[in-house]
């Protein structure tokens, strides 16, 4: 599991400006086997925590610990990114070979892997994200949603127990977007991998387990989707808002309506306002 | 219309040529090469041909592609042919044009040089067009490993090699994105002087290095994540192995070397 600590990180300041302060103190588990979302407005701090999780970034204060290593000891660097895998925004700055099967030989590679070892290991990870029959392509001849795709079984043929999702669907399209949700959610259901995800679309964030919201380096909410959208105002209050469904419910519910603010799906909306309305 | 360009362009084919080593594909040239500027006898120039021929047609890359290449070479040939025809010291004359004389040693030393260039950008043509850009990055790495005991960082100046091959396709296409924002706003990029379309280039360049910078690190992110550390302790995939088509390769090599070396020195 990663536990962050009572963390405390200030961005540090050019030449004498100050640095800017993103976290005072946060404290966060994320259980082994989980699906949590990481949610908030521009700024709130996602990245900055999600870099925490894999040592890029070292705490000012406090701690962070990953399966029990902690992330300022620089011997356990190796097995802390090992463990905990990270795929980014921009699928184009983190695919390295030009062609797909090298680029996911990468993280294995760097390993030290024996090479039967990771011929198996780059197969199985093609074959999970569905994009085995691509192995011989280019990268920058795929779509935005296969890159990506091809980005996380780079970061599974290393086999880690964690992969943090650094709004990995940002610049894609909504298929692009279905692809990559759809593949992270499988891997999180069938080979037991945590996922954290860091996103800013609340669609996205209702499919997970767990949902937390960030504002201004501050937890503001945490508990399954559920809970965490029927919140309404206070998602408001910090310029987020909950998932389309759960809005109209909330506008009926101005109106006069009394219905609960729990439908995250459509269909489950509509039977709710089907019910209401006979 | 910058998307059109191709680097190194690679054929991707099956034939014995292309399964080949790319570590032996990259000493077979270094030995035709020998061979090609040993050879000094209409025979040895005839074998080194021959084998150049042979390979074409093992290779199956069309020869109208490698003639294709050859277009931006002709004022070099030109150039070499005139200048050997008019300098070379030589007994039979033939005519002389404007006071500089012809002689048959000159044609034939001119019509041996431009055929020993045709022969050597040929063969080398012959490389990149049956060879992957990765496959002779590794091929490279492999061959240089030895001077790494001089401290030659060969690890990295390979992986440099392949990272600069794969953002190729992607700045390409970002500059010709810039090119277009900055066209919608009215940038002029076809007209003027050469000076004046010098100038215009730099509202692309400025943006597409501050790009290429911020690509460098989130690369660089994107890499220390799935635990780069440098050459040590990595293992490969693909690791390059010898096999049986390589050994006659080098069989043939050395015979063509040897015949050649034979003849020079028989004189023939």
């Amino acid at each position: 599991m990663i536990k962050v600590d009572h963390l405390a990180y200030t961005y540090p300041g050019v030449d004498d400006t100050p640095g800017v302060a993103v976290f005072e103190d946060l404290s966060l588990t994320v259980e082994e086997g989980s699906f949590v979302a990481i949610l908030g407005g521009n700024g709130c701090g996602k990245s900055t925590l999600a870099k925490h999780f894999n040592a890029i970034l070292l705490p000012c204060g406090g701690m962070v610990w990953v399966c029990g290593m902690d992330t300022a000891d620089e011997d356990k660097l190796i097995p802390i990114r090992r463990n905990v895998g990270m795929v980014f925004q921009n699928p184009d700055n983190q695919i390295v070979a030009n062609v797909v099967e090298e680029d996911v030989a990468f993280g294995p590679e760097n390993l030290g892997v024996a090479s039967p070892a990771i011929r198996q290991r780059v197969d199985k990870a093609l074959k999970q994200v569905g994009m085995y029959e691509y192995r011989e392509h280019a990268p920058h001849l795929l779509s935005g949603g296969q890159k990506q795709r091809i980005a996380i079984a780079g970061i599974i043929a290393m086999e880690p127990k964690f992969i943090i999702l650094d709004e990995p669907t940002a610049m894609l399209d909504p298929r692009g977007r279905r692809e990559v949700m759809d593949t992270v959610s499988r891997l999180n259901r069938e080979k037991g991998i945590t996922v954290v995800l860091i996103t800013h679309h609340m669609d996205e964030a209702a499919q997970c387990g767990r949902v937390v919201v960030l504002h201004k380096g501050k937890i503001a909410a945490d508990g399954a989707p559920g809970e965490v959208f029927s919140q309404v105002e206070l998602l408001h209050r910090i310029g987020l808002a909950a998932p389309e469904t759960v809005e109209l419910c909330y506008e009926l519910n101005k109106l006069g309506f009394d219905l609960p603010l729990t439908a995250l799906e459509p269909e489950e909306c509509a039977r709710l306002l089907y019910e209401k309305l006979k | 219309m910058l998307k059109d360009i191709t680097l190194g362009q690679y054929f991707p084919g099956n034939s014995f040529v292309h399964r080949l080593d790319p570590r032996t594909k990259l000493i077979m040239l270094i030995v035709y090469i020998v061979a090609l500027f040993t050879a000094a006898s209409w025979l040895s120039y005839g074998l080194c041909l021959g084998f150049l021929v042979a390979v074409i047609a093992i290779s199956t890359i069309p020869v109208k592609s490698i003639l294709n290449g050859m277009k931006p070479l002709v004022f070099i040939l030109v150039f070499t042919g005139v200048l050997n025809v008019f300098f070379t010291p030589g007994e039979t004359e033939l005519f002389s044009f404007l006071g500089l004389s012809v002689t048959v040693e000159g044609l034939s030393r001119a019509f041996f040089m431009m055929v020993r260039i045709l022969m050597l950008v040929t063969s080398t043509f012959l490389l990149t067009y049956t060879t992957s850009p990765i496959s002779l990055t590794d091929g490279l790495e492999s061959l240089m490993n030895p001077l790494k005991v001089i401290h030659v960082p060969v690890h990295e100046l390979s992986m440099m090699m392949c990272i600069a091959l794969r953002f190729i396709p992607t700045l390409i296409e970002e500059t010709d994105k810039i090119m277009s924002a900055q066209k919608a706003r009215g940038a002029d990029f076809e007209s003027g002087n050469l000076l004046e379309r010098v100038q215009a280039l730099v509202p692309i360049l400025v943006p597409l290095f501050i790009s290429a910078f911020r690509r460098a690190d989130e690369l660089a992110t994107a890499m220390e994540c799935r635990c780069y550390q440098g050459g040590d302790g990595r293992t490969k995939m693909k690791l390059l192995r010898y096999k049986r088509g390589d050994y006659q390769a080098f069989g043939v090599g050395a015979l063509l070397l040897i015949a050649v070396i034979c003849l020079s020195v028989l004189g023939l």
